[in-house]
């Protein structure tokens, strides 16, 4: 018979379309697995060099003096016979490495002989290293001064080196307390803005002016919020360089997303809970009281608190306004007056971070202080962001609809 | 004419627009009390702009303003600057085309109302709760689930829900905007016999899409086309026999 068996007509065939298909996906897939691994790498990067200063192996595994100390000057004894001879060796591999460079490009047998021998020479000053690390005697600032007796001079070689001893305690709680200040001050002053926005206001030109300069504020560079609220609050209130004058201007800061996201819950609302209230008696603000504002308060703390967990991370806005490189007093030590609270400047984890990475010279010791002073950062950020999350999702299971 | 009492609204030369756009008319019209009236017409025919008009809803629209005339309830113009909108609108309920129950549990819902207020007590709100769902034949349905979430009621209950939330600000009047289009027939009928006992105690303006609803559940009816109130009069003479063309060709369904 001629007759054909059916075939399946929507059968897949190869053609270009379909390899441009794969081509396609694979390239947004490798995209995002890109951005993953460059956020894992971050994430594991500091959590495992960070957990190096803020675990510890003995009970109760958690390195409190680094979480509650301040920093200190790091006091270091090491072992002089090993640090001699790492000197002499550090200077026989450049002695050597210039005689290598000098070679010619034909004598061949002569650099492969340099190079085994300063191959021999890295690894014994990694044997040494480890002797020395093993060696070596470290005392912060407070127990330097509690010694009865500096370890001998000849057996040991001396040295210190500043912010590399004690741990980041003031840093934490100036942290903490900025963040909580502020957001309590962007909070307020953007839901009031939003509902006046959402709620209250006529649309118009006005209207387009003030969301198109919201808009911008969100624009402006860190730096410049910095120097605003160094010349508005700072100088010209005459705050000084204090914990309100970093409270206003990190809450400034906030403000246009804090604004923006409360509008936009506000807006989801169904208009129906407006209506529905107005329409049984209820005056506006008892409407958006008791109808729109609940409703729209899961949107608003969360996306207010991410908000705010963002800007304080910044170190720009509170290097002039608030942060101390190092401050010796906790915030409630030595008040005069019980106003004085405000109006002191506190040590800042963002900043503390700057100023260990930035502004001292580095050495093996500072790593320890960045990282784990990175990680607590991260993990206090992490903890504001958690709590939003939770926030949200308590008042959502209040109110569903 | 030779009617017993004083109608409960008076609307006289009525003028309404949003904006440039006029919407509404010259609009007379008399409403007397525990009526039930019901306004039918083509959509865009002005007829829900009209009914809210009625308790002031048009407010909260910014462009929407009144071009002439009066609607006077209770012989009070109720644009007069001297009128309370919120007063006004406890006197006046409304319940809205898409039911909208608030996201809290049944008692909240009608104890609102009241709360708002400023009534706390909790014998007076919870008698006011019950008299409200029987009265919106609704108590035996839900009164062993009355903190449970308003939104876990069906559609014709949620409904009916609302109706029971506007009567507990005890109003006179009561507007409906198309209350039954989202339901289904049986809780239509359900809403119907509702608007039946209501008539007894509330005057009621609905407005509606379906002339079969008009005619079941209005005593009079008011025809609209284009902003202009064409024909107003009892229902069964508007439907039995017309007196503007119209309005026959629109409920025998030649136009609309």
């Amino acid at each position: 018979m001629s007759e054909k068996p059916a075939t399946n007509i929507f059968s897949k065939k190869p053609s270009r379309q379909a390899l441009f298909e794969t081509c396609v996906s694979t390239f947004f897939r490798l995209a995002t697995y890109l951005v993953i691994i460059a956020a894992g790498y971050l994430f594991v990067n500091i959590a495992y060099n960070g957990s190096k200063a803020v675990f510890t192996t003995k009970a109760p595994f958690i390195n409190i003096d680094f979480l509650t100390q301040k920093p200190q000057t790091l006091h270091v004894y090491e072992p002089k016979e090993v640090t001699t001879e790492q000197q002499k060796i550090n200077a026989e591999i450049l002695s050597t490495k210039a005689k290598r460079n000098a070679l010619g490009s034909g004598e061949k047998a002569q650099r492969a002989e340099y190079e085994a021998h300063i191959e021999s020479l890295e690894e014994r000053y990694d044997i040494l290293d480890e002797q020395r690390v093993e060696g070596r005697l470290m005392f912060s600032d407070s127990e330097y001064r509690q010694l009865d007796e500096t370890p001998s001079e000849e057996l040991f070689k001396y040295s210190n080196y500043a912010y590399s001893g004690g741990g980041i305690g003031p840093a934490i709680i100036g942290t903490c307390l900025l963040v909580t200040g502020s957001i309590a001050i962007a909070l307020t002053l953007g839901v009031l803005c939003a509902v006046y926005l959402s709620e209250y206001s006529q649309a118009g030109k006005m209207l387009q002016l003030i969301r198109l300069s919201i808009m911008n504020l969100s624009g402006v560079p860190s730096i410049v919020f910095g120097l605003f609220g160094f010349g508005m609050f700072v100088l010209f209130f005459g705050w000084g360089v204090s914990m309100i004058a970093g409270w206003f201007t990190l809450a400034i800061m906030a403000l246009p997303i804090i604004i923006t996201a409360s509008e936009e819950s506000m807006r989801a609302i169904p208009k129906g809970f407006r209506e529905g209230s107005l329409a049984l008696g209820a005056s506006k603000w008892t409407s958006i009281r008791t109808n729109v504002l609940p409703y729209a308060l899961p949107g608003i703390l969360t996306s207010s608190i991410m908000g705010i967990a963002r800007v304080a991370g910044e170190t720009a806005p509170i290097m002039f306004t608030a942060a101390f490189a190092l401050r010796d007093q906790l915030p409630w030590e030595g008040l005069k007056e019980p106003t004085d609270f405000f109006f002191q400047g506190v040590m800042a984890l963002p900043y503390h971070i700057y100023v260990v990475s930035a502004k001292i010279p580095q050495n093996e010791y500072t790593r320890n202080m960045q990282y784990g002073a990175a990680f607590v950062f991260l993990f206090i950020v992490g903890f504001f962001a958690l709590s939003s999350i939770i926030l949200r999702v308590k008042i959502r299971k209040k109110y569903k609809w | 004419m030779t009617d017993e009492n004083k109608p409960i609204i008076e609307i006289r030369n009525f003028d309404f627009a949003y904006g440039d756009a006029q919407a509404l008319f010259d609009i007379n019209m008399d409403i007397r009390e525990k009526e039930v009236t019901s306004f039918i017409g083509p959509s865009g025919c002005g007829k829900s702009t009209f009914l809210r008009c009625f308790n002031r809803m048009n407010d909260l629209i910014d462009i929407a303003n009144i071009k002439g005339g009066e609607i006077k309830i209770s012989d009070i113009n109720i644009y007069d600057k001297e009128v309370d909108v919120i007063e006004l609108r406890k006197h006046v309920g409304m319940v809205f085309q898409k039911s909208n129950p608030f996201p809290k549990s049944i008692y909240d819902n009608i104890a609102y109302g009241l709360r708002i207020q400023g009534i706390k007590q909790k014998s007076v709100l919870d008698g006011v709760v019950e008299e409200c769902l029987r009265g919106a034949a609704l108590w035996d349905e839900v009164k062993d689930r009355l903190n449970e979430s308003a939104l876990g009621m069906s559609g014709g209950q949620q409904q009916r829900l609302c109706i029971a939330r506007a009567l507990a600000v005890k109003p006179k009047i009561l507007l409906m905007d198309e209350p039954c289009s989202a339901l289904d027939p049986i809780a239509t009928a359900k809403v119907e016999e509702l608007i039946h006992q209501l008539k007894k105690q509330y005057t009621i303006i609905i407005v509606t899409h379906s002339m079969q609803q008009a005619a079941r559940v209005s005593d009079k009816t008011a025809f609209f086309y284009l902003g202009k109130l064409i024909e107003f009069g009892k229902t069964d003479d508007i439907f039995m026999n017309p007196t503007d063309p119209q309005t026959e060709a629109y409920i025998s369904g030649r136009f609309g």
